[in-house]
């Protein structure tokens, strides 16, 4: 029979909707509370030093809305005031600066959108598919548009002295977090950004100013940033040695992995976002990206990797950014073994899951970039899996 | 091209922030401890989390033991075991730690404690002190159980190859399964089913849960289970509570720690601490009937995980009759 909801004066449309004065800093309207990061109890002992992840089959195109970004603290997300906030530059420098939040405003500003992926991303699946959703396979990554100002410029006012190879970033949180970063990276495209899309970065994301290093691993994005100090060695630090060093089979460490392979994943279906209309045309969407350049290509498979079919890709493509992909197709109802396999700009491919195992044994922790299975039944639902 | 921002840092600023410490020993303090006065400091500082004896407590860190485990499944990584430099234990205690009190040690106190560390990774004896001077000369096991980035010349050349786009493979097998693990977060919102059935045309009429059944097991204790106000047994009780102070604290005062206050502990329902935060089978257990009896205290305590499986208490339980009596005698003299 005819739709009540086209047949029937609905009350939207009739009576009054909200003010413009209701919500002065707008919120998703409610039916959307589901959207949210996620974390996974078991994981750490406290929350304080731990990690969310983002909801990633919940959204489209490549920007992450500010406040669904994962957040990995050592200790806990600190709260420090744009007044408060001092930037230290010392070591092998000219003259050894302090700069307040004003002054760094002061320097010229570049814009940029790149992701930052946790080196863990995908570290529990190592040994075979455990988590059941790509928020937890996939969620430690967002992507955004940055706002601040190169660091060689901020380095260019303290004068970095010919024998500084190295820089060591430092926050200002409880975890002192620290780790130590080559010169020539520093010089080439690193920020210190204060604005993410367009608003001051929250301070689960280092209010007032953080690191920005494109295209490396998550943890080198220092956050509350408060000294830059310039050196001849690296400092070996915490979060270089016995956290973010790659474990192999024969228990020796591979250790200065820092540019974040090619990757990609299946945002819907997946676990979490099932089909849920039943046979006929289907969107299979998802998203990609490299720490080496752009994704041209994502090759999507129905059959867990008999027969690949070119996915189409859509949205800005930028270095370093994340790219989103389309594959639509019409379902017959049957089971799917779906995959995404991205391949980036230096015609890297995105591997295997064991094609990784042959380099790397199960043990590595860090920086999985293996293509994720998703088994679609004929009920629309989906589950991590893995396959022969 | 200067453009002239920012202003002179001044040395007392720069001693104040520039804390870190190299391998080679630059930005190491003044100062020295030892072993023993780190056995001391590490008790009171670190030990709620990290275990008398660096064992690890849940899920904080482990740090001794492991040598050998590295080319293992599940490789125990510790500062004795794994980590390349100790100067990256100095700086890091000195910056961090103690977890939420970071930057309050002096600088012989973190000696000391770095030197405990040594002692209970077999690395150093027991009359070991740890300085400025000789700290150097400390070479940790897995120093050179590191390399360089190499994917460039292994991975990148070995996947950089056109890909496959028809009849890759003959055989695609689902081998393992997430769901079958079913460690993923329960999120009711997002559960596959609901969303298929919320979706469907014409949902049937959802069939009503079945109850909830709280799997606990029964507890091989006589029934009539007596607490003992014998103040020997008692005092024999407070030292075997010793074994669970580092996580439980107990008498007036007590705050939750690693794991919740025992105050008051004996005739309470389970997972109902205020302020604690339980594992779920604890919370079900409590909600399904599990009062903290002598009786279930003693079963609890000769098998925790066992008697209430899955729940997050890391100890493996006590195995003397005569101990469980103890330590029931003592957390009962504290009210309950």
């Amino acid at each position: 029979g005819p739709d009540p909801l086209i047949t029937e004066v609905q009350p939207w449309a009739s009576q009054l909707g909200d003010g413009v004065d209701v919500a002065p800093y707008g919120m998703p309207i409610r039916f959307e509370e589901h959207v949210i990061r996620r974390n996974v109890e078991w994981l750490t002992a406290e929350t304080a030093s731990s990690i969310n992840f983002t909801p990633l089959h919940e959204l489209d195109g490549i920007i992450t809305p500010n406040g669904l970004c994962f957040e990995r603290h050592h200790g806990g997300a600190a709260e420090i005031a744009k007044s408060d906030w001092r930037l230290m530059i010392n070591g092998l420098v000219e003259t050894p600066l302090v700069f307040t939040f004003a002054d760094l405003m002061r320097f010229p500003r570049v814009n940029k959108i790149h992701f930052l992926e946790c080196a863990a991303n995908g570290g529990m699946e190592w040994a075979g598919a455990q988590l059941n959703g790509c928020q937890f396979t996939h969620g430690m990554i967002h992507n955004v548009m940055y706002t601040g100002v190169m660091l060689k410029d901020i380095l260019a006012e303290a004068g970095v002295k010919t024998e500084g190879k190295w820089l060591l970033a430092e926050g200002a949180d409880a975890s002192g977090m620290t780790r130590s970063i080559p010169m020539e990276k520093a010089l080439d495209d690193c920020m210190i950004a204060f604005k993410m899309n367009g608003e001051m970065l929250r301070k689960e994301q280092g209010y007032p100013a953080r690191l920005v290093v494109p295209g490396w691993e998550g943890n080198m994005w220092i956050k509350w940033i408060r000294r830059l100090e310039v050196g001849d060695q690296p400092w070996e630090q915490r979060e270089e040695t016995s956290k973010y060093t790659d474990t192999m089979e024969d228990g020796r460490s591979r250790r200065w992995t820092w540019v974040m392979d090619a990757k990609s994943v299946i945002t819907n279906p997946s676990p979490q976002a099932p089909i849920t209309h039943g046979p006929g045309r289907t969107v299979i969407t998802g998203v990609a990206w490299s720490g080496r350049g752009t994704i041209p290509r994502v090759d999507v498979t129905l059959n867990g990797g008999k027969t690949w079919f070119p996915a189409r890709m859509d949205g800005p493509s930028l270095d370093k950014s994340m790219h989103r992909f389309y594959y639509e197709f019409d379902w017959d109802g049957s089971e799917l073994l779906l995959q995404s396999r991205a391949v980036d700009s230096t015609g890297y491919v995105q591997p295997t899951k064991n094609q990784l195992r042959a380099f790397r044994g199960v043990n590595s922790v860090y920086h999985n970039n293996g293509i994720a299975t998703w088994w679609v039944k004929p009920d629309g639902s989906a589950e991590n899996v893995e396959i022969s | 091209e200067k453009i002239g921002l920012g202003r002179a840092a001044l040395p007392e600023e720069i001693t104040a922030w520039d804390i870190d410490v190299r391998p080679d020993g630059q930005g190491l303090p003044e100062g020295s401890g030892s072993v023993a006065d780190g056995e001391e400091l590490f008790s009171e500082k670190c030990a709620v989390c990290h275990g008398e004896f660096g064992e690890g407590v849940d899920n904080w860190p482990k740090l001794s033991g492991g040598q050998g485990t590295l080319d293992r499944d599940d490789p125990d990584k510790t500062i004795g075991s794994y980590w390349p430099y100790l100067s990256t234990a100095f700086d890091y205690v000195h910056r961090a730690m103690p977890f939420g009190q970071a930057q309050t040690l002096a600088a012989d106190e973190v000696y000391a404690i770095v030197a405990y560390i040594l002692y209970n990774n077999d690395l150093v004896e027991d009359d070991f002190v740890l300085s400025r001077e000789n700290f150097t000369e400390v070479v940790l096991p897995n120093a050179e159980g590191f390399f360089f980035d190499d994917r460039d010349q292994t991975e990148v050349p070995a996947f950089t190859v056109e890909p496959c786009m028809e009849n890759c493979k003959e055989k695609a097998e689902v081998t393992m399964r997430a769901a079958v693990l079913d460690v993923t977060p329960d999120d009711p919102t997002d559960d596959a089913a609901t969303l298929i059935a919320a979706a469907a045309p014409a949902p049937e009429p959802a069939a009503s849960p079945a109850p909830v059944s709280v799997a606990v097991a029964k507890p091989p204790v006589a029934a009539g289970y007596t607490i003992s106000t014998d103040p020997a047994l008692i005092s024999a009780g407070e030292k075997v509570f010793k074994t669970c102070a580092s996580c439980h604290k107990i008498g007036e005062g007590a705050k939750n720690a690693t794991g919740p206050i025992m105050t008051g502990i004996v005739g309470r329902q389970a997972g109902t601490i205020e302020g604690f935060k339980y594992s779920k089978p604890m919370q079900e257990a409590g909600a399904g009937g599990l009062v903290w009896t002598p009786d279930n205290i003693a079963a609890y305590l000769r098998d925790p995980k066992g008697f209430v499986p899955k729940n997050k208490m890391a100890f493996n339980g006590l195995k003397k009759q005569d101990d469980i009596d103890a330590v029931i005698a003592y957390i009962a003299s504290h009210g309950g």
